[in-house]
């Protein structure tokens, strides 16, 4: 499995190739096309994280140490992002989650998505990524340590 | 007609500068306008040779700035043709104004089983600070109903409005529909149940003119910065034999006429509702702007807009998938749509990177988009700088997003 930075510098890489933000917005809507749809029983009023603007929905399992998370967003552009946050933290430890600093978002030039102003959903998503990872670790790992 | 539009955008700094290496292109003005330089020039006068706070000193600054800024209230006054100088407050702004009479009114007149008439087009600030003194007063707000158009549905408002009901609040425009609502008319009928009434002129200020006396409004109010003066100043209107009635609202300096520990005794009209230093280069920078309007003309202005409203709706109606929201006959200011299968955020995002500030989201009216059944809006909005070249770009740019995101 790769670590939450080999994933992060993939990405880095995949967008570097656009100089000009109509690509990169093009490559983003794909991918927010691309997410796969997470399963409607999930898309319940206690997963929903909503923004001013869209609105995310958050659903994760926890399997053998590892954290898996499923989304969606109203909103095409929030959907690509929602979608590099799953590919960069689905599928990792929560410890790694916790300690992750995400700042491929700036690196990618996509950091004004992250604003609270824009206030599209994503900034209570990580938050609420990390606390899943944080009630996870409590849960099933620091109860074995004892 | 006498209008020169590339003449008056020289007069913005603002509108010269770039966006993400494009020609800003500013069609945000329902939330903010830019400010004339005649108006930056006034607050930079203003700090550099005339601050000093006001209504206190007897030295030479302090009788200037006191002169300045009651000049200030009687340019307001004649403005709107209020009869007095003293029936201008100034205020921080519209919502303050209105938390104001919400507040003052609600606590000498309002009582348990009274109830508030407002109207679905409303904006939050219209909404709340009723919805907080009816829960503290025990009276109910009832909201009167609107069509499909975005007009105002008259004979919903006249069922509800009873004689249980002791003040109606309602919109002269709408910020998201654009909807300029009878007001005069409306004034009238509330009159005849018994009930004050409370103009939110907030979007109409920059686009009609207004006048308290013609519209008998026993409150009207606005904000500086909506109709190009500075943030943190607005305005409240109303008729002195009410205002004299209700009781303070906040407690400081400025406000009263004699402090004891026992007791205070208020000062008059307007000095009772402006505790504390006020913001004097606000008053005196919507003084400026006031005068800049007058400059320019403002019935040239105003026809100026409508004509480019009605480019603009034509230009965008064209546009497949494209919905306008508001379509009153009556209308101004702003262009409020959807693009069918397109979120609004999506839209606005997009919009934002080719150079041009719309505002996209609830527009702080949220009952308007569950009764549109939409997440959010885009809205265009139009001051007197604006171009019909912007509205192209504006066009061209939704036909590009919207390829992009279907």
């Amino acid at each position: 499995m790769e670590t939450i930075s080999e994933k992060e510098n993939t990405i880095v890489e995949e967008f570097e190739i656009y100089d000009d933000w109509l690509d990169k917005y093009n490559y983003l809507i794909e991918m927010g096309k691309d997410l796969p749809m997470i399963d409607e029983k999930h898309k319940v009023k206690q997963n929903l994280i909503t923004g001013c603007q869209s609105s995310v929905w958050l659903h994760a399992e926890y399997r053998d140490g590892r954290i898996y998370f499923f989304a969606d967003s109203d909103a095409v552009i929030t959907k690509g992002i929602v979608n590099l946050l799953i590919r960069v933290l689905s599928g990792q430890t929560p410890q790694a989650i916790i300690d992750a600093d995400l700042d491929f978002i700036d690196k990618i030039g996509l950091k004004e998505h992250l604003s609270p102003t824009r206030s599209n959903g994503l900034v209570s998503m990580i938050k609420q990524m990390k606390l899943y990872a944080l009630a996870f670790k409590t849960k099933y790992e620091l109860k074995t340590e004892n | 007609m006498n209008f020169d539009v590339e003449k008056i955008r020289e007069d913005f700094p603002l509108l010269q500068r770039t966006v993400y290496n494009k020609p800003l292109i500013y069609l945000d003005n329902a939330a903010t306008n830019q400010k004339p330089r005649q108006v930056l020039q006034r607050l930079a006068d203003y700090y550099q040779s005339e601050n000093s706070n006001i209504h206190r000193g007897t030295h030479k600054l302090s009788i200037q700035a006191t002169t300045a800024y009651e000049q200030a209230r009687q340019s307001v006054a004649r403005f709107i043709n209020a009869p007095a100088a003293e029936q201008i407050i100034f205020t921080k702004g519209t919502t303050e104004s209105i938390n104001l009479v919400a507040t003052t009114f609600g606590e000498r007149f309002v009582e348990a089983g009274d109830e508030i008439l407002i109207t679905y087009m409303e904006h939050h600030s219209n909404i709340v600070p009723w919805q907080l003194m009816c829960g503290r007063r025990g009276a109910t707000l009832r909201v009167a109903d609107i069509t499909q158009d975005g007009v105002l549905d008259l004979d919903d408002f006249k069922r509800k409005l009873t004689t249980k009901t002791k003040l109606v609040a309602f919109a002269h425009v709408s910020n998201t529909l654009g909807t300029i609502n009878p007001a005069k008319e409306l004034v009238k009928l509330a009159h005849d149940a018994g009930a004050r009434v409370l103009i939110d002129g907030a979007q109409a200020v920059a686009h009609l003119p207004v006048d308290v006396q013609a519209l008998d409004c026993d409150f009207y109010c606005f904000s500086a910065h909506k109709i190009y003066g500075p943030m943190g100043n607005g305005v409240l209107y109303g008729k002195k034999e009410i205002l004299e009635e209700l009781p303070p609202y906040q407690g400081g300096g400025e406000m009263i006429s004699e402090v004891t520990f026992g007791k205070t005794t208020f000062n008059e009209l307007p000095f009772r509702f402006e505790a504390g230093t006020p913001n004097v280069a606000g008053a005196l920078g919507l003084e400026a702007a006031l005068h800049y309007i007058q400059s320019v003309g403002a019935e040239e202005m105003h026809q100026y807009e409508n004509e480019l409203l009605l480019y603009a709706t034509e230009k965008l109606s064209a546009i497949p998938g494209l919905t306008i929201y508001g379509n009153s006959p009556e209308k101004t200011g702003v262009v409020t749509f959807n693009l069918a299968g397109i979120h609004s955020y999506d839209a606005g995002t997009l919009l934002d990177k080719f150079g041009i500030a719309v505002r996209t989201g609830h527009m702080c009216t949220q009952p308007l988009t569950e009764f549109y059944g939409v997440p959010g809006f885009i809205r265009a909005s139009f001051s007197m700088y604006n171009t019909r070249q912007e509205v192209d770009a504006l066009a061209d740019a939704i036909m590009r997003s919207r390829e992009m995101l279907l």
